[in-house]
């Protein structure tokens, strides 16, 4: 059997790897598709169709503006997403190539970015998302960069140990007294040895990011409105909890679910790649 | 002992200096002239220069750097630019409503997060492991607004048992628990879930060793197994895992502040954040980076009590 085939079969025999992977495939295709799918434009007002409650036509209601729930949480799901995966994206770029920089230079470069790391870590994820946005501005853009320098600190900390253990294996010291390129060292021996965490605690953190975009979105620093955010979809509703609680809840449990989907496969593919672990659920 | 002490405080002195200039620096770059945030859109030149003068914004950034590490040190924090009351006065008074908050969903999170991470471990695969596991995952993938809603809406909206919003009159106890109940809810209900979840794989990798086998296999009592060998091996890890999660939970309470309306810290710093208050921001952030820095210092020291092998590296 193959390398290939013989991890499809771990991964279909690893339930809660598969389950979330099958839950983040539905989400990811449902943003995807959006237009084909919402029953609605997201954004389209009808005044004499205000706060209705879940029915035909409307399955999971309407919100103050008129707006089709289930149409502004389908297209909620592309902002979430889009975020979610480019701002990891940008700090597993940047924070491995720094974890990897630091270990493999060593002296002064290392102390330099392993101390900024500590620094930036000493900020719990959303004061800095908070306050980063507030310099920022919100948009989209700006929102994947404030979540990208929450990231980049924790790529380049998981990266900068087990590329120290690394550095001093006879293959690296073989590599390069054969007068191969730092980059090609890091590139080709270093890199490959930590990929297997990194894309672990990347989809993790993918999950962290859905939730850090939700909640600034929640407190009004994200994508500015008309544009359907999941976030944004309960601070509206936050008004109308005691008569209209569907606006809110609904968007929340889309939250859940979508969060939820990328630490099962997360935790699943961690499961896989290293068994001896119990990491728990 | 002694030495791995003063050796840990001494660390974290400069990694305070570092956080406290990067909040300077980082309201330092935020866009927007405070003067013109304090006087508004249509204030003339010559005012918000006048102002800008007073604030010290024309000095050099070093000066300016100074001025702010000298008034931490003397406790003066500035004057909020909406208000222009003193920001520390309004920490003081908002400072309890966040402390009381966090360290509730602290201590009740992991108390009952380490019994039901241990009731889970030694259950493997049995009902109460399956409960405990989903709501471990669904814990740590809901969002700390999003629960506080929830609460909100079934306790307070739904049955009416508690207060909607507010802080309540810290003076009077009663009042003080009846307002703070469900906040401190939300935080233990996600304080609880990372501490199940890492006390049930502490746990069960501890379990594995050879050492529980041994005494096992020499016929100690199950009890005796689990208290003196696997628990005490177990719950150090968990120790280090609770200051880093008060981290996170610390980030949650701005959420469940604002969820809430709680006149704690967190709604403090996004109503300052908003109307661009930047001294009461930084201030804020201040606090909020000591604090961290703070906890970190205890976990590490706490950690090099219960484990003496720490203390000689």
């Amino acid at each position: 059997m193959s390398e290939t085939a013989r991890l499809w079969r771990t991964f279909r025999k690893n339930r809660t790897a598969f389950v979330g992977a099958v839950i983040a495939i539905v989400v990811i295709l449902v943003a995807i598709f959006a237009p084909l799918i919402a029953p609605y434009d997201p954004l389209d007002q009808d005044v004499y169709h205000r706060l209705l409650s879940p029915q035909r036509g409307h399955l999971l209601g309407t919100d103050n503006f008129g707006r089709d729930s289930l149409s502004r949480i389908i297209y909620g799901a592309r902002v979430s997403l889009i975020v979610g995966v480019c701002s990891v994206l940008i700090g597993m770029v940047v924070g491995t190539s720094l974890g990897i920089i630091a270990a493999m230079k060593g002296g002064k470069a290392e102390n330099l970015i392993m101390r900024t790391v500590d620094v930036l870590m000493s900020f719990p994820n959303l004061i800095m998302g908070l306050m980063v946005m507030a310099i920022l501005g919100s948009g989209m853009g700006k929102l994947i960069i404030a979540i990208g320098i929450i990231m980049a600190p924790r790529f380049a900390r998981i990266t900068h140990a087990p590329t120290l253990a690394i550095k001093e294996q006879d293959y690296i010291t073989a590599a390069r007294a054969l007068g191969f390129s730092d980059l090609r060292v890091i590139f080709r021996h270093a890199l490959p040895n930590v990929l297997g965490e990194v894309l672990v605690m990347g989809t993790l953190w993918t999950a962290t990011a859905i939730r850090i975009e939700a909640n600034l979105s929640f407190i009004g620093l994200g994508v500015p409105p008309p544009t359907p955010t999941w976030g944004g979809i309960i601070r509206e509703g936050m008004d109308y909890l005691s008569n209209a609680s569907w606006i809110s809840l609904f968007s929340g449990v889309a939250i859940l679910i979508t969060v939820l989907s990328f630490n099962m496969l997360g935790d699943g593919i961690r499961d896989i790649i290293d068994p001896h672990i119990t990491h728990g659920v | 002992m002694g030495s791995y002490l003063v050796r840990r405080i001494l660390l974290a002195i400069p990694i305070l200096f570092a956080v406290l200039t990067l909040v300077f620096l980082l309201v330092r770059v935020a866009p927007g002239d405070p003067a013109v945030a304090a006087l508004g859109d249509y204030a003339s030149k010559e005012a918000v220069e006048a102002l800008r003068e007073k604030m010290g914004l024309n000095a050099p950034l070093y000066v300016q750097y100074f001025q702010f590490l000298g008034g931490l040190f003397r406790g003066d924090l500035g004057r909020s630019l909406i208000n222009s009351r003193p920001v520390a006065s309004q920490i003081a008074s908002a400072f309890p409503y966040t402390l009381e908050l966090t360290a509730s969903g602290i201590i009740l999170g992991s108390l009952f997060g380490i019994l039901l991470g241990i009731l889970t471990a030694l259950r493997r695969n049995r009902l109460v492991d399956y409960i405990g596991r989903v709501f471990s995952l669904v814990g740590l993938s809901v969002p700390a607004f999003y629960l506080g809603i929830l609460l909100l809406l079934i306790f307070s909206i739904k049955f009416n048992l508690f207060p909607v919003v507010g802080g309540g009159d810290l003076s009077n106890f009663g009042e003080t628990l009846y307002y703070l109940f469900l906040p401190a809810l939300t935080l233990a209900l996600i304080m609880m879930s990372y501490i199940t979840r890492m006390t049930r794989s502490s746990i069960l990798n501890i379990l594995n060793e050879d050492y529980v086998r041994t005494a096992r296999a020499k016929g100690l009592r199950e009890r005796l197994v689990i208290y003196k060998h696997v628990l005490r091996n177990a719950l150090l890890p968990v120790l280090s895992v609770v200051g880093m999660f008060s981290i996170v939970l610390i980030g949650s309470s701005v959420m469940t502040e604002v969820v809430f309306s709680r006149p704690g810290l967190g709604k403090m710093m996004v109503g300052a954040m908003k109307q661009r208050d930047y001294i009461t921001l930084q201030s804020i952030m201040v606090i909020f980076s000591s604090l961290v820095v703070f906890i970190n210092l205890i976990t590490d020291l706490a950690y090099g009590f219960t484990d003496p092998r720490i203390r000689y590296d």
